[in-house]
């Protein structure tokens, strides 16, 4: 609207910062998105549209929270119940947080980890949700160039957390499918390694428990493990436990890194552990920006708590929130049908994938699967699996991320994402991947190898897509579906 | 057997974190505390100490909450909760368009219409003080310098330096003029930093004043554009107190300048806004960039992935902002009141035998109380400070903690408390000039 001359004279530059790639978002992981926008699944209007299965939200248990909300009018300081809290909600700017959220958040971690551990709601600190938080304990732990240690496949976001802004750099722990893609203490001890003789000096480690995107929980020896690696080397441990509650099935139960401190107290110093956590992906608010640094360091707090300016969560919402898990019946009531949920979720997911052949990781937590397609590659290549996602995407129409996109080591690997879409939808994408495996096993197979490969009906179809960088006005946002017209058109 | 006590090796934070730039150690915060302990009430604790040194706005929210029992599809609770969904999982750093459109809609209205706003080029943070740091990230890389004019607001050294690295060279201003930026300050400002090594990025300003209250003038406005201009840097204009100007027609936004000039040189522009003074939700952490230059808007957007704005938040807001019959009497009705407040308080210091900067804009007088000072220094104006807190009970803000070259200003909040409260402060303040007069 406003009619910005460009104007012919010097321009004044920016910083480095905001002319570098450090955003991420030249990650091909986005490309999915474009697809997705161009042409978004719509059960009535779009049936043949491209079906979202790249987001990891939890849309689950949106009913119970609206029963919720019905019957609670005061939560909101805009309702005639609430408004008389308005006033002072709305001055309340302090960086310590309402002591009634604060309260109710460490209840509530407390109650999603069973009751083993209690939360000090003097250690909460509040940050503009994960994407916040992870930023914030970055800055807090590392200085310009200093490393972190984060075991792959882990989440393409965190490039842009823990290292635009902060100028810290993030070294993986490779970990592969012989075991499960479990972190070993060989592989911790290799990057630890690597890193000293490139000169980079290592300040903490970060672990996602449950895992994303393998969707599993680690088990006790493994954490035990990492602390004592950790501990050894004195160096952070970052655990970033978003999914904790998502975990659902009687075993293995979910072990949280406050466990692990707390059953043996000498197992490490506990000045180096801190969790992050959010409410975006086990209460389904990713809109409201809560996000915590919990962290067992008062100097960390205190240092954390100052920062939180940069990010505090909104006081209307904080009021809800407080309101919200402070309220025990509902919290049992909805950690208990939403693992439930979660469990049908998977059942049926994983159900549907083995009736054609496809295995996905044993997993019993997250908004996802990590499905193994390795078999239909053409070739063991990143190439290849490239190649196979534009299939996926373009042909079968699903919105799956690869694995190479979460610096897998191993291609083939996909991340699917089921607790965004309702039951109908389920069905017709496990419909879709059905008839892909069928047309597959039908096509004609390469020469080469007796692997099954899929091709397309009429050619080979030689996709010679490279990720090429997106160009500056393709705004997309790493978070969400919401569109912006890309002015690429993608190719097929 | 000797035992062996293994010392624990201590764990070392980052640089940043053990810095001391996050300002707290500042003496002023003493303030504060003693508010804390021993916080005013006009029932149950009347000796107290009164907190002048918070720049809230809390004379207007009986039209805040007036529009919301009018208007119940500001919240996202609706018959059934239907939007709650929707807006729970709306986590676009674009933000809700209809936020935006909302905001440029305020920020024009604010502006009596003399510059339009583009919604496309509004880009959302939790409050200000994380768009003043984004702004900082975005157009100056660590070790270089923004050129700041004093006295300024004490945040920015958090704000602009703590986890950029950036630094601040302050372009000094002084009472013989107002304390208005003059061409040779901003020369002499940009020649300190040279002789430093340090690189200009920028000049920021606040614009009406923290904590001068009052606004920048039109031609001061023109000479800093000029200078920005011939040097090749940025200018980021701070307008958070732009509603809170007593009277429209006094306030020139840096926006209505490049607007008639056709945005010559707009793309090193640079405002910031927010939402916590004008209309006094400090709480709801509700902060915007608003540039004119496509690639800082990209970048911004990127960026403020860190600092999103509650989208339960954005939706009650879009609401009432986009109520236009609603926003132009709460600026007007708000305008009067702030105008009512200020000149009550600055009749009752005159009363008092104390003079105050002429301002026209925001929460607070700038007083000169340096006839009182014992000595004409940096300590002297503590020493007064102190007789301020411990015996008038009164928390106001020293000059120095603005950074103000010159000793004996002070900032003195007015509207963060009832008349009555005002007029308790006022009148023990009249005691203690009465009392010094004997």
């Amino acid at each position: 609207m406003a009619n910005v001359n460009m104007s012919s004279g010097r321009k004044a530059l920016l910083s480095k910062l905001a002319t570098n790639d450090g955003h991420a978002e030249n990650s091909p992981y986005f490309d999915g998105w474009k697809a997705y926008e161009r042409n978004p699944f719509d059960a009535s209007r779009n049936p043949d549209g491209v079906i979202q299965m790249g987001l990891a939200e939890n849309q689950l248990c949106f009913d119970l929270i609206q029963e919720w909300l019905i019957n609670n009018p005061q939560a909101s300081i805009c309702t005639a119940e609430g408004v008389d809290m308005f006033k002072d909600t709305a001055i309340f700017q302090d960086y310590h947080g309402l002591p009634e959220f604060r309260n109710a958040v460490a209840k509530f971690m407390g109650q999603v980890r069973r009751g083993v551990g209690k939360f000090n709601p003097d250690r909460i600190v509040m940050s503009g949700g994960a994407t916040g938080a992870h930023e914030l304990i970055s800055f807090c732990l590392a200085d310009r160039g200093d490393a972190i240690l984060v075991p792959t496949p882990y989440y393409p976001g965190f490039d842009r957390d823990l290292c635009w802004r902060t100028g810290a750099q993030l070294l993986p722990v490779v970990c592969d499918s012989s075991n499960g893609f479990k972190v070993t203490r060989e592989a911790l001890e290799a990057a630890y390694i690597e890193a000293k003789e490139a000169n980079i000096r290592v300040r903490a480690l970060l672990i996602t428990n449950p895992s994303n995107p393998l969707g599993t929980v680690l088990d006790r020896k493994t954490l035990r493990d990492i602390v004592s690696f950790i501990n050894e080397k004195n160096i952070h441990l970052i655990c970033d436990e978003i999914y904790s509650a998502t975990v659902f099935g009687s075993q293995p139960s979910f072990i949280s890194i406050s466990e692990i401190i707390e059953e043996d107290q000498e197992i490490c110093n506990h000045d180096l552990i801190h969790i992050i956590y959010s409410l975006s992906k086990d209460l389904g608010f990713p809109g409201f920006r809560v996000g915590i640094v919990y962290s067992y360091n008062d100097k960390v707090v205190e240092c954390a708590r100052k920062m939180s300016s940069f990010g505090l969560v909104s006081s209307q919402t904080q009021h809800l929130i407080s309101s919200l898990l402070s309220d025990d019946e509902f919290v049992e009531k909805f950690l208990s049908e939403s693992a439930k949920r979660l469990e049908n979720r998977h059942q049926t997911f994983t159900d549907g994938l083995a009736q054609v052949g496809i295995r996905c990781l044993q997993s019993n937590a997250g908004l996802f699967v990590w499905m193994d397609l390795s078999h239909l590659l053409r070739e063991k290549s990143f190439l290849a699996e490239t190649d196979l996602w534009r299939i996926i995407i373009n042909e079968v129409k699903l919105n799956v991320s690869p694995g190479s996109s979460f610096h897998c080591s191993e291609p083939g690997w996909f991340r699917v994402c089921i607790a965004n879409m309702d039951e109908p939808t389920v069905e017709i994408a496990l419909k879709r991947i059905r008839a892909f495996v069928v047309k597959g096993e039908n096509a004609v197979v390469a020469p080469a190898k007796k692997k099954q490969c899929w091709q397309s009906q009429n050619t080979k179809l030689r996709l010679s897509f490279s990720f090429r960088k997106m160009d500056d006005l393709m705004m997309m946002s790493p978070h969400s579906p919401i569109p912006q017209s890309p002015l690429v058109q993608a190719r097929t | 057997m000797a035992i062996e006590i293994n010392p624990v090796p201590s764990v070392q934070l980052s640089k940043v974190a053990d810095s001391e730039k996050h300002g707290e150690n500042s003496p002023y915060f003493a303030g504060w505390k003693a508010y804390d302990e021993d916080p005013y009430n006009e029932m149950t604790n009347p000796s107290g100490v009164i907190q002048m040194g918070l720049a809230e706005n809390q004379v207007s929210f009986d039209m805040l909450e007036d529009y919301l029992e009018k208007h119940p599809e500001a919240s996202i609770w609706g018959k059934g909760a239907p939007g709650f969904k929707e807006n729970a999982l709306f986590q676009d750093y674009h933000g809700l368009l209809s936020f935006r459109k909302a905001m440029a809609s305020f920020m024009e209205q604010i502006r009596g219409g003399r510059a339009r706003f583009d919604p496309e080029r509004v880009v959302l943070t939790a409050g200000a003080t994380a768009a003043n740091e984004l702004l900082t990230f975005i157009l100056a890389d660590p070790g270089d310098a923004l050129l700041v004019p004093t006295p300024y607001y004490p945040g920015f050294d958090r704000d602009l330096r703590w986890r950029t690295g950036v630094r601040i060279v302050p372009i000094h201003c002084n009472s013989s003029n107002n304390f208005q930026i003059t061409p040779q300050a901003l020369e002499a400002a940009y020649e300190n930093a040279e002789s430093m090594n340090l690189r200009v990025r920028g000049v920021l300003i606040t614009n009406p004043s923290n904590p001068l209250g009052a606004t920048v003038q039109r031609a001061v406005l023109e000479e800093i554009l000029g200078f920005v201009t011939r040097k090749n840097i940025h200018l980021i204009s701070d307008e958070i107190y732009s509603g809170s100007v007593f009277s429209s027609s006094e306030f020139v936004s840096v926006a209505e300048i490049l607007e008639s000039r056709d945005y010559k040189e707009c793309e090193r522009v640079h405002i910031v806004y927010s939402l916590s003074k004008d209309l006094g939700l400090p709480g709801f952490r509700v902060g915007t960039i608003y540039s004119y230059n496509d690639k800082v808007v990209t970048t911004a957007r990127r960026m403020s992935s860190f600092t999103l704005i509650s989208s339960q938040t954005q939706h009650l807001l879009a609401s009432m902002l986009s109520n236009k019959e609603f926003t132009s009497r709460y600026i007007e009705t708000n305008r009067a009141r702030l105008k009512k407040r200020y000149d009550m308080i600055i009749q009752g210091l005159k009363r008092a035998g104390i003079k105050c900067l002429r301002g026209n804009a925001g929460l607070f007088c700038w007083m000169n109380l340096s006839p009182l000072l014992q000595k004409p220094d940096r300590e002297g104006e503590l020493d007064l400070w102190k007789t301020m807190l411990h015996e008038l009970k009164l928390n106001i803000s020293p000059g120095s903690s603005c950074h103000c070259s010159e000793p004996g200003w002070f900032r003195v909040c007015f509207a963060n408390m009832s008349e009555q409260t005002l007029e308790v402060a006022l009148a023990r303040i009249h005691n203690y000039m009465d009392q010094r007069k004997r």
